[in-house]
């Protein structure tokens, strides 16, 4: 599948700031984040301005933007729908939790209750976006049983490095990082099966059931249907080099996973701040190729028809 | 809605059957169908650069060539591929918009063309590649099993029938109701062992191919007696001999 950037964009930014506002919604009116106005202040506004932000990305890639709104309309059926309803519903909770910080701390039973609510819908979004590619059974790569804890565990990744990284400027960066250290390790060793799996399970379908010429023996392509690309093949047909496919996978590893868990391990010892900052960093960018090869390695059905495999 | 609708009782199944037997791959239904769609109810089937290097444009209808099998026992095989009007269509349930929808009344699968945003999760859904994106309006388009025609009165009744089935000069497609067993083209698929495209994605489509018949036994060449042995005897006069060379060739 064609790796569009808008799409990568959203996937990762808006999973972070999730993540992020998730442990801040169920953490802080816990007590067990820094009850400073400032820090919830600016732990609120990335969260909100990360989920924007990948909201905003993803209508880039619409054919009518102005129309996104109707795309509200079909929760019953559409995952993509249920993944805007959420996101959108998770705003009004998360502003009152500001709110409520503001006026009285975040220790309140109500300042707890709008957290909670809010983290449920930063859930819900995760989830759905996990969905909307785990219900394609058109792709085989992204119909696995590991995708949609995947989209959770690696916001929830993403979310607690960010919450380490904010929370060591108030000094508490402790809670956070050993959160990180959990999901990052469970994030990392969810990844390696889900690439073992994917690249040894058997296609379902094959162009001898794509034709149902089977019975006549082995199907191969002999003329195309048209001379040059067209949009199945710029959407579907995306191929990438298996050489490059295993450098890139290797430095997703070592960027989104073995420097930040290194970097927030270091800092644990150390009691420093600034390795959650570089983490942050690190995560971000090892995040965006993992979701470029999310894209990049999954193949369609569709292109049987025209390579034949 | 998205959702797939109930069909009413009774309500008819329309869809294709596709002879691969006698389809000789002349691509006229596909030029047919962009003629008519052009100007139809998901018109225009826009074309980008059309007469420069890189031509490239939406099309309903997409013909590949296949061998399958090996040597004599081999074929090759012209296919034409397009939307399938699946009962379980996944390009429709996954529509956030509800631009996309099946008609209860018959099962044709449409695009509203003024609801559709443009996000193309429904051509990811489809395992047939039958939908196209139409990068200059910025909408997903399909076909629309001639809607245009097939309820048209002010065309003939013989007209009534899909663009492509209409130009077909091998009669390899075929038009009608697949939810009734005693339709022209339900018997057709029962007589011929028609078959449904990949089963195992479980979109259930309603359009069926025709297998390729079996080859008649090629015949062997094995002299009658009489003539083995009028070959055995050379014939004297050289005339006559010459002309039995001509004649034999």
């Amino acid at each position: 599948m064609r790796p569009a950037f808008s799409v990568i964009f959203f996937t990762t930014a808006s999973g972070a700031g999730c993540g992020l506002l998730i442990w801040l919604g169920l953490l802080a009116p816990a007590g067990l984040l820094p009850a400073s106005l400032w820090f919830g202040g600016l732990t609120l506004a990335l969260a909100l301005a990360l989920l924007t932000a990948g909201l905003l990305a993803s209508t880039f890639h619409l054919g009518h933007p102005e129309r996104a709104w109707r795309a509200l309309g079909q929760w019953r059926s559409s995952w993509l729908s249920r993944e805007g309803v959420a996101a959108l519903a998770t705003y009004p909770p998360a502003l009152a939790f500001g709110s409520l910080w503001v006026l009285g701390g975040p220790r309140g039973p109500w300042t707890a209750l709008c957290g909670a609510l809010a983290a449920a819908g930063a859930l819900g979004t995760v989830f759905c976006t996990g969905q909307i590619y785990a219900s394609l059974r058109t792709i085989r790569q992204w119909h696995d049983s590991r995708v949609v804890p995947l989209y959770l565990l690696l916001a929830l990744w993403s979310g607690a490095v960010l919450a380490a990284a904010l929370a060591g400027l108030w000094g508490a960066a402790r809670l956070p990082a050993l959160l990180a250290l959990v999901c990052g390790l469970g994030g990392l060793a969810l990844k390696l099966s889900y690439w073992h799996a994917i690249d040894r399970a058997a296609p379902a379908s094959t162009l001898e059931s794509a034709t149902g010429l089977g019975s006549w023996g082995k199907v191969r392509p002999l003329d195309p249907p048209h001379t040059e690309e067209n949009y199945l093949l710029r959407e579907m047909g995306y191929r990438i080099a298996r050489k490059h496919a295993a450098k890139l996978r290797r430095l997703a590893l070592a960027l989104a996973f073995a420097l930040p868990l290194a970097l927030l391990a270091a800092g644990l010892a150390a009691r420093l701040a600034f390795p959650a900052l570089l983490a942050a960093l690190a995560a971000a960018a090892g995040l965006l190729i993992e979701r470029w090869l999310f894209f990049a390695e999954a193949k369609h059905v569709v292109t049987l028809y025209y390579r034949g495999n | 809605m998205t959702s797939i609708p109930k069909p009413a009782p009774g309500a008819k199944k329309l869809g294709l059957v596709i002879d691969l037997d006698t389809c000789v791959g002349c691509q006229a239904c596909a030029v047919s169908c962009k003629e008519w769609n052009t100007s139809g109810h998901m018109a225009p089937l826009t074309d980008l650069d059309p007469y420069g290097a890189r031509p490239d444009g939406v099309w309903f209808n997409r013909i590949h060539s296949y061998e399958a099998g090996d040597g004599a026992a081999g074929r090759t095989v012209h296919f034409p591929r397009s939307c399938l009007h699946c009962e379980d269509a996944p390009c429709v349930t996954v529509c956030p918009t509800g631009a996309s929808y099946k008609r209860a009344e018959d099962g044709i699968v449409l695009v509203d063309a003024d609801l559709c945003i443009g996000c193309k999760l429904c051509s990811w859904a489809c395992p047939y590649g039958a939908r196209e994106y139409d990068e200059d309006a910025g909408v997903m388009k399909k076909c629309t099993l001639c809607i245009d025609r097939i309820y048209n009165e002010t065309l003939g009744e013989e007209e009534r029938v899909p663009a492509c089935v209409s130009v077909c000069p091998t009669r390899a497609r075929h038009f009608g109701d697949l939810g009734d067993p005693d339709s022209e083209v339900s018997q057709l698929v029962a007589e011929r062992g028609g078959f449904e495209l990949m089963p195992e994605q479980g979109c259930k489509p309603v359009n069926r191919y025709l297998p390729p018949r079996p080859r008649a036994a090629p015949p062997v060449p094995s002299p009658s007696p009489s003539q083995t042995a009028e070959a055995a005897t050379p014939i004297a006069n050289r005339l006559l001999a010459w002309a039995d060379r001509v004649l034999s060739r």
